[in-house]
């Protein structure tokens, strides 16, 4: 769950990481009210989740409260690489004296938490580690005993950071690592970490992942996501436990287990189609998982065929044929579906569809043949 | 031979007494597995269908001799099962629980490495040697004792593809779930190596699908250490990149990752990528002769 920088700034402070004051705003008169609050110039921050936000002019500074408003006014509904700004964040404007890099991440090759540094922030990270590798200082932590002050001093040598800044950068990191075992987070990066001129240290960005697994342990934090998908369709997967990721195609998905769906978006791409979406009904999809998943899949108005591709396990084919029926009945679906059963009562499965299933439903014997039929018949219904 | 579970397999079951896992425990019993024990705090002396409930499992080693466990414990205790499991000396622990937070996989699997204890798992359908023993939840109809070993990270296209290799009149040694999950116990690397070992395995199907980079390391063990032929299958060369926010995580890895990163790496090191699971099984039939 990738978190919007105000909500990462928020918890920051939580955790005594030192960020500009600041508030939220969602129309120009709050951006307005927010920025005679924080008092002095202000940045007005659009939040969304992607980067060249400042290139896009997505971050503007303002020197009073109507500027402010003029600003939040011309930011609020820009689209910047298809994000629709809803919301702003404005804060303090600060007297930059220097840009660091800093992150924590969990290293899923190593296995373990991962601290960067380096004194040359501000920018593409990317770049830097690539033309200039010695400017930024890595360090595997150990799970079991913790990130420790001498493991931040030597990150601090390492990436050269300016002497003046050195006491708030350590506070920095010791914090930005507490945040990162108790928000049981995957990604804490703060690009710019600033060196201000009155030589304190404050993250001025903030990019924060959360493991999804780790959600039941924070209430908190599982109330966020709430506000983290505009999308209809994910939004309802969401609510009914169903895992589905959008995509730009018009061939609906669906099948049990993940590792089969993206192999079935595969050979759509490679039958000369596009897939619609992700969606795993799970590995155990019983009648009324294949409901809900069809339910969500028909609701998006993008798709003109489904494929539906099960290889039944412990699943079923004949209750999933039952259960597609039964969904088939409530929803009324008319575009074409093509279904490939395969696996543990496969053949009852077919021959429950032959039988009883309305026109529009058609079964393949391979997954191969199924995405071909697929993709044809999105193609002759657009 | 087969690998990881066979006849000398005794297993115990944690959590055993609950829906998926009583179901999958007498499963695995009728198979022929040797269930010898199930653990649920607070039920001992209870029985499953005539297995023994223990408290816990240092109770069941005592009494049984299990040296493997299966974990059915929900999410939230399954941490701390895994350690249980570990601390009672169990060989081989297979966790299918699937949700386990990564920060206590991340605390798990250092404590695992100070040992020379294995874990399949979590987020894994188990293991099969077929005709010998099965723990976890695949469907056994689907395969055949034979010669090919499996090593996947994904249940349903494991069995995909074993039945399509099964159709052909190939069956296998032994079939690993490895798990899903960003942190598993065990790698490919480390399941190649036993299959490498196995005299009775002449081929090994390796399927990978996006993220991380276990399939590129695997690939350079495979140049270096194996001589038994090994077949890949990548998934996910259609799915999104994710909205990854940040660039950390690519510092990391740099390109590796994608499926295309994984097929080209491994191609690079002679081992046959299939680009479905029907072709895969023409490579195998192929590669065997």
């Amino acid at each position: 769950m990738d978190l919007f920088e105000y909500q990462g700034k928020q918890l920051f402070a939580k955790y005594g990481l030192a960020v500009p004051s600041g508030e939220v705003a969602e129309t120009p008169e709050q951006a307005k009210t927010a920025a005679e609050a924080i008092g002095g110039t202000v940045v007005v921050k659009a939040q969304v989740q992607v980067g060249g936000r400042g290139k896009a002019g997505g971050i503007k500074l303002a020197k009073d409260p109507d500027e402010a408003y003029a600003e939040a006014d011309n930011i609020l509904g820009m689209d910047i690489k298809g994000h629709v700004v809803k919301r702003l964040w404005i804060e303090s404007a600060s007297d930059i004296k220097k840009e660091y890099y800093a992150s924590v991440t969990f290293d899923r090759s190593a296995k373990k938490p991962l601290v960067m540094l380096s004194a040359m922030g501000g920018m593409d990270i990317e770049a830097v580690a690539e033309e200039h590798p010695e400017a930024l200082a890595r360090l595997h932590v150990d799970p079991l005993t913790g990130f420790q002050q001498h493991h931040a001093r030597w990150l601090i040598y390492h990436a050269n950071i300016d002497e003046p800044a050195q006491k708030g950068v350590l506070d920095a990191l010791m914090k930005a690592y507490e945040a990162f075992i108790g928000l049981e987070a995957t990604l804490i990066e703060i690009n710019p970490l600033i060196w201000t001129a009155d030589d304190r240290v404050v993250a001025l960005d903030a990019k924060v992942s959360i493991d999804n697994n780790a959600l039941f342990r924070h209430p908190e934090l599982a109330e966020l996501q709430e506000s983290l998908t505009d999308d209809p369709q994910e939004r309802m997967a969401h609510e009914r436990g169903v895992t589905y990721v959008k995509l730009d195609g018009d061939v609906g998905i669906m099948g049990n287990g993940a590792g089969i769906v993206m192999s079935s978006l595969d050979v759509v791409a490679l039958a000369g189609g596009t897939p619609a979406n992700f969606l795993d009904a799970g590995g155990g999809s019983n009648a009324e998982a294949v409901a809900t998943a069809l339910e969500v899949l028909l609701s998006d108005p993008k798709v003109k065929s489904l494929m539906i591709n099960i290889f039944g396990g412990i699943t079923r084919c004949d209750e999933v044929a039952e259960g597609l029926l039964t969904a088939l009945d409530t929803l009324g679906a008319t575009l074409p579906i093509v279904v490939r059963l395969d696996g543990t009562a496969a053949e009852a499965g077919r021959a429950i569809i032959a039988e009883r299933a309305p026109a529009n439903v058609v079964v393949e014997p391979t997954m191969l043949s199924a995405a071909k039929r697929a993709v044809e018949l999105a193609k002759e219904a657009s | 031979m087969s690998i990881l579970v066979d006849e000398n397999t005794k297993l115990v079951v944690q959590g055993v007494t609950g829906r998926e896992g009583q179901f999958h425990t007498l499963r695995n019993k009728a198979y022929g597995t040797n269930v010898v024990a199930g653990v649920t705090p607070g039920k001992a002396g209870q029985d499953v269908d005539g297995i023994p409930v223990f408290n816990t499992v240092r109770d069941a080693v005592e009494a049984t001799g299990a040296n493997t466990s299966m974990i059915f414990v929900p999410p939230r205790f399954a941490t701390d099962a895994i350690y249980e499991s570990l601390d009672a000396g169990i060989d081989l622990t297979i966790t299918i629980t699937e949700g386990i937070p990564a920060h206590d996989m991340m605390r798990v699997y250092t404590h695992l490495k100070r040992s020379d204890q294995r874990l399949l798992g979590p987020n894994c359908p188990g293991a099969i040697s077929p005709g010998k023993a099965t723990v976890g939840i695949m469907p056994t109809d689907v395969f055949t004792p034979g010669r090919v070993g499996i090593v996947s990270r994904s249940g349903t296209l494991t069995y995909q593809i074993s039945k399509e290799i099964g159709d052909m009149g190939i069956g296998q040694s032994t079939v690993v779930g490895i798990g899903g999950d960003p942190i598993v116990g065990s790698s490919f690397i480390d399941v190649l190596g036993m299959f490498e070992a196995d005299p009775d395995t002449d081929l090994v199907v390796m399927v990978g699908e996006i993220g991380g980079d276990e399939e590129e390391k695997a690939g350079a063990f495979i140049a270096e250490n194996m001589k038994t032929p090994v077949v890949g299958y990548i998934a996910g060369f259609q799915a999104p990149p994710g909205k990854q926010m940040g660039h950390a995580g690519a510092i990391i890895t740099g390109s590796s990752g994608t499926a295309q990163g994984k097929k080209d790496a491994l191609e690079a090191l002679g081992v046959k990528v299939g680009t479905n699971p029907t072709e895969v099984a023409e490579i195998v039939r192929d590669t065997l002769g």
